[in-house]
């Protein structure tokens, strides 16, 4: 576990050592927040609705941008090699990518907490679903990471990763939108499998352990989808 | 220290690895010698635990590659092929975030780090990208990288590849310097490096051992013949050849094509036992021919290289 916390301070540290990550942070701001504002003075209401309906789509481009790199970087670069022949296991190693991705999107986050700060100074804002909101974020940027992480692990190009990872996430987001293509039969199956509605449900100030369980379901088998992979490459 | 025993790896239907068996001693610094492609990289993949065997058994020390990898990845310092080190770090921040992988503490981090730096060569470069190293300071850095924890094996894949030949002799001397104390397994296909720095060789050819010996040995291995050149001046082959036939030992007496005008080069082909030069000067010397050049040829690695690996 040691290992793991090293690892993770290398990976969140190397992000920082890019000009991607503050691209990709200020194309997130820029994004969401011309969206939430956009509509915020015609809906004329002090909530964050709009912020948090947004918040799912916009990750899963983000996100995939964010993970494509864990791997596929150093698969291309072949220290892959190295960090495999240092004393850690691969617990170690998906651990600490993964736990830098998240941390990643959590400092992405901070920033948006001035949407919440201005509507609070200008209407009566309830906090309860704010806080709903940011947790759901945040449980949503876990599950959309390791899927992001399991792309990266199969191929040395990033740029097929953040494809891979985007289909995927981008899927899980939308399918409850389509709902209609599918036979009423598994109607509710499909329902479940999206991210979605379980982030929505979050979101309105409801902490079911439903939503909580398919979050953590999606993170361990997109890490664990990954570990396989590994395993795959000796 | 080592002992490998029926190792065998197959990528898909390819047989990288066939079977080859070994032991490795301590303090000994082995050189892994074939062509490209026979093998090398992959039979040092296993031996760190990078790619697993497809069968046999790897044992460093007590300790088996299938229970207790992470014991003996903490015993080995690895050094891949063309030193593939994280472009946009620091070298100083490298070197610390091995550190801390190889568990060193944060108290002997500075020590250890100034340590590999003089001992590598690296005071100059600690604080820039590795981005911008030229392949033989890259090289260098991964070096350290290998020593970090003071590793009883260190491993090195082709260490010496790309550098020019300064940096050559460089890196070679520290290879020596560690060999001393700890037990180097290094990779090459370039012959000069494992005249001058191992202790034993192991050729091995598609995927299979071809030899396994001493350096010593292996180049004393040489077979039935030996050779000596001569080149004379003002000197016929004819009359050459008529003059040496007679003298004990001597096989075969070619002429041999010569870059210089009026020199007549010849290549004795001489019997292993004997050693018929002494007859050969006091034959000359009789004669008005002027002796510009004449040397015994013993078999160099290279020769024998090339015998056991050739293609059939």
């Amino acid at each position: 576990m040691r290992q793991a916390i090293h690892i993770f301070k290398k990976e969140f540290g190397a992000y920082f050592l890019s000009p991607i990550a503050y691209i990709v942070i200020a194309l997130f701001l820029l994004v969401t927040g011309w969206f939430f504002f956009a509509g915020f003075f015609i809906y004329n209401r002090a909530d964050l609705r709009n912020f948090f309906n947004l918040l799912p789509i916009v990750f899963s481009f983000v996100i995939p941008a964010i993970t494509m790199r864990l791997y596929s970087e150093e698969l291309h670069a072949g220290s892959y090699e190295i960090l495999l022949t240092m004393p850690v296991t691969y617990f170690d190693v998906i651990a600490g990518k993964f736990l830098a991705a998240v941390a990643f999107v959590g400092v992405m986050l901070v920033p948006t907490l001035a949407y919440p700060i201005t509507v609070s100074l200008i209407g009566d804002l309830d906090w309860g679903p704010v806080i709903g909101g940011y947790i759901g974020g945040i449980l949503l940027a876990a599950a959309y990471s390791a899927i992001g992480i399991f792309a990266s692990s199969l191929t040395r190009n990033q740029i097929i990763a953040f494809m891979m990872g985007m289909s995927i996430c981008f899927v899980l987001t939308m399918i409850n939108k389509m709902l209609f293509f599918f036979p009423q039969t598994i109607l509710s199956v499909i329902g479940y499998l999206s991210a979605d509605n379980h982030f929505q449900n979050i979101a309105k100030g409801i902490l079911d352990t439903r939503d909580l369980l398919y979050f953590l379901s999606v993170v361990f088998i997109g890490l664990y989808a990954t570990h396989i992979v590994m395993q795959e490459k000796r | 220290m080592i002992h490998v025993e029926s190792l065998t790896k197959y990528y898909d239907d390819f047989c990288a690895v066939d079977q080859i068996s070994f032991d490795i001693h301590r303090g000994e610094i082995l050189g892994l010698l074939g062509p490209n492609g026979a093998g090398k990289t992959t039979t040092l993949r296993m031996l760190t635990g990078y790619i697993a065997p497809t069968a046999g058994d790897i044992r460093v020390k007590d300790y088996s590659i299938e229970e207790d990898m992470l014991d003996i990845k903490k015993l080995i310092g690895y050094l891949p092929e063309s030193a593939p080190i994280y472009n946009d770090m620091i070298v100083y921040d490298y070197l610390q975030y091995v550190a801390r992988i190889r568990g060193i503490g944060k108290e002997e981090w500075n020590d250890r780090i100034r340590h590999l730096a003089d001992i590598c060569g690296l005071n100059d470069i600690m604080h820039k990208v590795v981005d911008e190293l030229s392949k033989g300071l890259k090289q260098r850095v991964g070096l350290a990288h290998a020593m970090m924890n003071d590793p009883e094996i260190l491993i090195l894949d082709e260490p010496t590849s790309g550098l020019d030949p300064n940096q050559i002799v460089e890196i070679r001397q520290i290879i020596k310097k560690i060999g001393q104390e700890k037990t180097v397994v290094l990779s090459t296909h370039i012959l000069s490096e494992v005249e001058a720095t191992c202790d034993r060789i192991i050729i091995i050819d598609r995927g299979k051992i071809v030899a396994d010996d001493t350096t010593a040995a292996i180049k004393q291995s040489a077979g039935e013949k030996q050779f000596v050149s001569l080149s004379l001046l003002d000197a016929e082959f004819k009359d050459v050849e008529e003059a040496l036939k007679g003298i004990d030992g001597i096989i075969k007496i070619d002429k041999v094509d010569s870059d210089d005008e009026g020199v007549v080069a010849v290549k004795v082909t001489v019997r292993s036992d004997a050693d018929p030069r002494g007859e050969i000067y006091r034959t000359i010397k009789q004669t008005d021919w002027v002796l510009v050049e004449f040397h015994r040829e013993t078999r160099t690695l290279e020769t024998i290289f090339r015998e056991l690996t050739k293609e059939y």
